[in-house]
């Protein structure tokens, strides 16, 4: 039952990992990429029905480690108080940036809220890098190896998910700065391995290992525009770097602190487990129907005449 | 100063500035859910203005609830670890459910409502904020029913110095969490009424007849949460008055063990009898008094001082009770003035919008009386707030996030301030003109 719960949890956490990612790498290249307010609106309109969604993956994955390893949550959010004040920060400033940036009418109000989405996304897309690299190999180091990993995968999904849902100007300069990325993110993801403990799990490394292939893959398949695929391979990545990380948390959550220690009692996570199974497949139901909704990519106003029916949406 | 008095006032503050956001979200979203429907039941194109209007004001406080509520989750594990590590077996549980039942189900149909309106058949558009609001509806249930638990604990037994969860069933059907469910949800629905009136006497005032609709949905509104809340407040009390009797008391003023004790309005101004009747429906019954109660849990948890800040709980009883009950008495008011089609008067619309404060304060210290009564325990009985915060958080990493977090928000709500009073002084906008042509623009929020 404890397996089976870190397992949820890593699950929960992945699942915020892979949507959030692009969230937060379309959040920091809307302001270099959309050259004027049209292509701005055009960019954030991809992220913009489901952000909020994929968000909650955080707040259920933080949930239910508080569920079910109390001494987990309380343990991890203490110890990393600063680094997670200035997540939530983060969190904060970007979430009411994208909300409200339709409602502003000045040009000089939009460019507050385009600065509150780049760096609302760049800090938690660096920390939480950094605190779970600290939480694996507790230095500083490697804590700012894993923010600039963490950070540089992000935009690289980001930039491969805005070349798969654009179109035009927005979807070539995309693909462009999703090869640059590549090359950032190989050497950083090569140092990262380099760091993964030599003792370490055979299935942690395979893990690890195939994560650098399909970030490779993922460069040379946005490279040849296959944007559909190359996002399949970048989320891939981001699935099993997660799986490397939490393949090493199962032997030691937190320093000094083992799963078992800090887990609740069967009782509670028993009756959540029958709770959790009956829910979650509605969720994912729910949530893949919005990406279905809005499977359609978004051309810039003006451009091309896609869109069907008329423009009632509440911004206008 | 330390680290613990800070970590409270961090909470306090955090807190109670999400909870401005969260009942207008709770209350106008099935407002806005509402209007939608006459929309799609009449055709009427006035009623779509109005969804779009109220929804853009709905949106724009309901990015800040969201925002807001990310750190009361993580607070709990940040500054009051102690408290989590106890109670996490327990009151984790609901948290969790709130987050995998009521959060993606708000969020995620939100998002399909914002930018559905061109892609969705007008029924499936419809369902999805009504889909969104029940969610908000949900968590509410959730959060309140694990706020309860500290109040009144159940379906639990301490083992190893921890609290392990026993009956779920029982947590969340737990007495305390039953009464005060429909309580704060009415009085949101008080607090998103007090919005709409406002907003509608203000449009009004400027001559836009389209808000005598919503102003009197408002006032119906408000007046039947305001029986919702005075029935669930009436059903609160007698549950204090078995299961919280320090509260009562430092709520009352009330120093001993009283029989046939008297209600005072305000200091000095007393009814015979009322408190006993009240609390436990008997004109003659002993209500107990803070120094006695404060005596029998000497003798029961050892020495320690279990007053909770009299002042504060005393007059937050009072603001609550005020300020709540003249909100909806202007609502009845309201009805009356506006029976028959007759015309708002100009001095009522304008009484409306100086009147928005009011729900307000009397829900912020409806929880003031509710969690400073609690005190000094987190855990009624079981843990104390001084024994519940992280002992390695040190004070000034306190100091730094609840001065980040004061000034962002101080900064935000400015922002929402502006970006509210801007859109209700532009109004609900006409609607375009129905093209023939493939439309060139797409629907943008962003």
């Amino acid at each position: 039952m404890i397996d089976l719960w870190f397992v949820i949890i890593a699950f929960l956490w992945t699942g915020y990992f892979v949507l959030e990612g692009f969230d937060f790498g379309v959040g920091m290249l809307s302001p270099f990429l959309g050259r004027n307010e049209g292509q701005r609106k055009q960019i954030l309109q991809t992220i913009g029905p489901v952000w909020d969604g994929n968000e909650v993956w955080l707040i259920t994955a933080v949930g239910a480690m508080f569920a079910a390893f109390p001494a987990w949550y309380a343990g991890l959010l203490s110890t990393f108080y600063l680094p997670l004040t200035l997540v939530l920060v983060g969190l904060i400033v970007r979430g009411v940036a994208l909300e409200w940036r339709g409602k502003l009418e000045h040009a000089a109000d939009r460019a507050w809220a385009d600065a509150g989405i780049l760096a609302g996304s760049a800090l938690p897309a660096f920390l939480w890098g950094a605190v779970f690299a600290d939480v694996l190999l507790d230095s500083g180091v490697a804590a700012l190896i894993g923010g600039a990993f963490s950070l540089a995968v992000t935009l690289l999904h980001g930039a491969v998910f805005l070349a798969l849902k654009t179109e035009g100007r927005v979807r070539q300069r995309a693909r462009a700065v999703a090869t640059g990325a590549t090359v950032a993110v190989i050497p950083l993801a090569i140092v990262a391995l380099s760091s993964i403990p030599g003792e370490g799990d055979l299935a942690v490394w395979v893990a690890a290992v195939s994560a650098m292939a399909l970030l490779a893959a993922g460069g040379s398949l946005i490279w040849r525009r296959r944007e559909g695929w190359a996002f399949a391979a970048t989320a891939g990545a981001i699935v099993l770097t997660s799986a490397a990380v939490f393949g090493m948390l199962a032997q030691r959550p937190l320093p000094g602190l083992t799963l078992a220690e800090a887990a609740s009692g069967p009782y509670t996570l028993g009756v959540l487990t029958w709770i959790g199974l009956a829910v979650l497949p509605f969720v994912l139901g729910y949530q893949g129907w919005t990406y279905w909704v809005f499977r359609k990519r978004i051309a810039a106003p003006g451009r091309a005449a896609r869109v069907e029916g008329a423009p009632a949406g509440i911004g206008h | 100063m330390d680290a613990l008095d800070l970590a409270r006032w961090q909470f306090g503050v955090t807190t109670v500035y999400h909870f401005l956001f969260v009942p207008l979200t709770i209350g106008l979203g099935v407002f806005v859910a509402g209007l939608q429907t006459a929309w799609h039941r009449t055709g009427k194109e006035h009623y779509l203005r109005l969804t779009k209007f109220f929804g853009k004001l709905f949106l724009i406080n309901f990015a800040m609830g969201v925002v807001t509520g990310i750190v009361q989750e993580f607070q709990f594990g940040m500054n009051w670890s102690e408290y989590s590590v106890f109670v996490g077996d327990v009151f984790g549980a609901p948290l969790a459910l709130e987050a995998l039942v009521a959060f993606f189900m708000e969020s995620t149909f939100l998002g399909l409502w914002i930018f559905g309106w061109d892609k969705l058949p007008k029924r499936v558009h419809l369902a999805t904020i009504w889909a969104a609001v029940i969610g908000s509806n949900i968590s509410a249930y959730f959060i309140l029913a694990a706020n309860a638990w500290m109040k009144h604990p159940v379906g639990y037994e301490v083992v190893d110095g921890k609290a392990r969860m026993t009956d779920l069933w029982a947590v969340l059907t737990n007495s305390t969490a039953l009464a005060q469910v429909p309580h704060v949800v009415a009085a949101s629905f008080i607090v998103a009424g007090g919005f709409v009136l406002a907003v509608s006497g203000y449009r009004l005032l400027k001559g836009d007849t389209t808000f005598r609709g919503p102003l009197r949905g408002a006032l119906v509104m408000t007046a039947i949460a305001g029986a919702v809340v005075a029935g669930t407040g009436d059903m609160s009390a007698k549950l204090m008055y078995e299961q919280q009797p320090m509260k009562l008391a430092a709520a009352e003023g009330l120093t001993h063990d009283t029989k046939g004790a008297p209600f005072h309005v305000v200091p000095g101004i007393e009814i015979p009898k009322l408190l006993s009747f009240l609390s436990a429906g008997d004109t003659e019954a002993v209500v107990q008094g803070t120094e006695d109660v404060q005596r029998r849990l000497e003798q029961r948890f050892g020495p320690g001082d279990y007053r909770p800040d009299q002042q504060v709980v005393f007059w937050s009883y009072r603001v609550m009770l005020g300020f709540g009950l003249s909100t909806v008495g202007l609502s009845l008011l309201g009805l009356w003035l506006t029976r028959r089609r007759r015309q708002v008067p100009s001095w009522y619309a304008r009484a409306l919008v100086l009147a928005l404060p009011l729900p307000l304060l009397a829900i912020i210290a409806g929880w003031l009386l509710s969690e400073i009564g609690r005190q000094p325990w987190t855990v009624a009985g079981e843990l104390l707030t001084a024994s519940s915060v992280s002992p390695g958080v040190s004070l000034a990493e306190v100091a730094t996030s609840l001065t980040l977090f004061t000034l962002l928000y101080g900064l935000l709500a400015v922002a929402e301030g502006v970006l509210l009073v801007r859109n209700v002084k532009k109004g609900p906008e006409p609607l375009p003109a129905p093209v023939r042509e493939p439309v060139r623009e797409p629907s943008l929020m962003y």
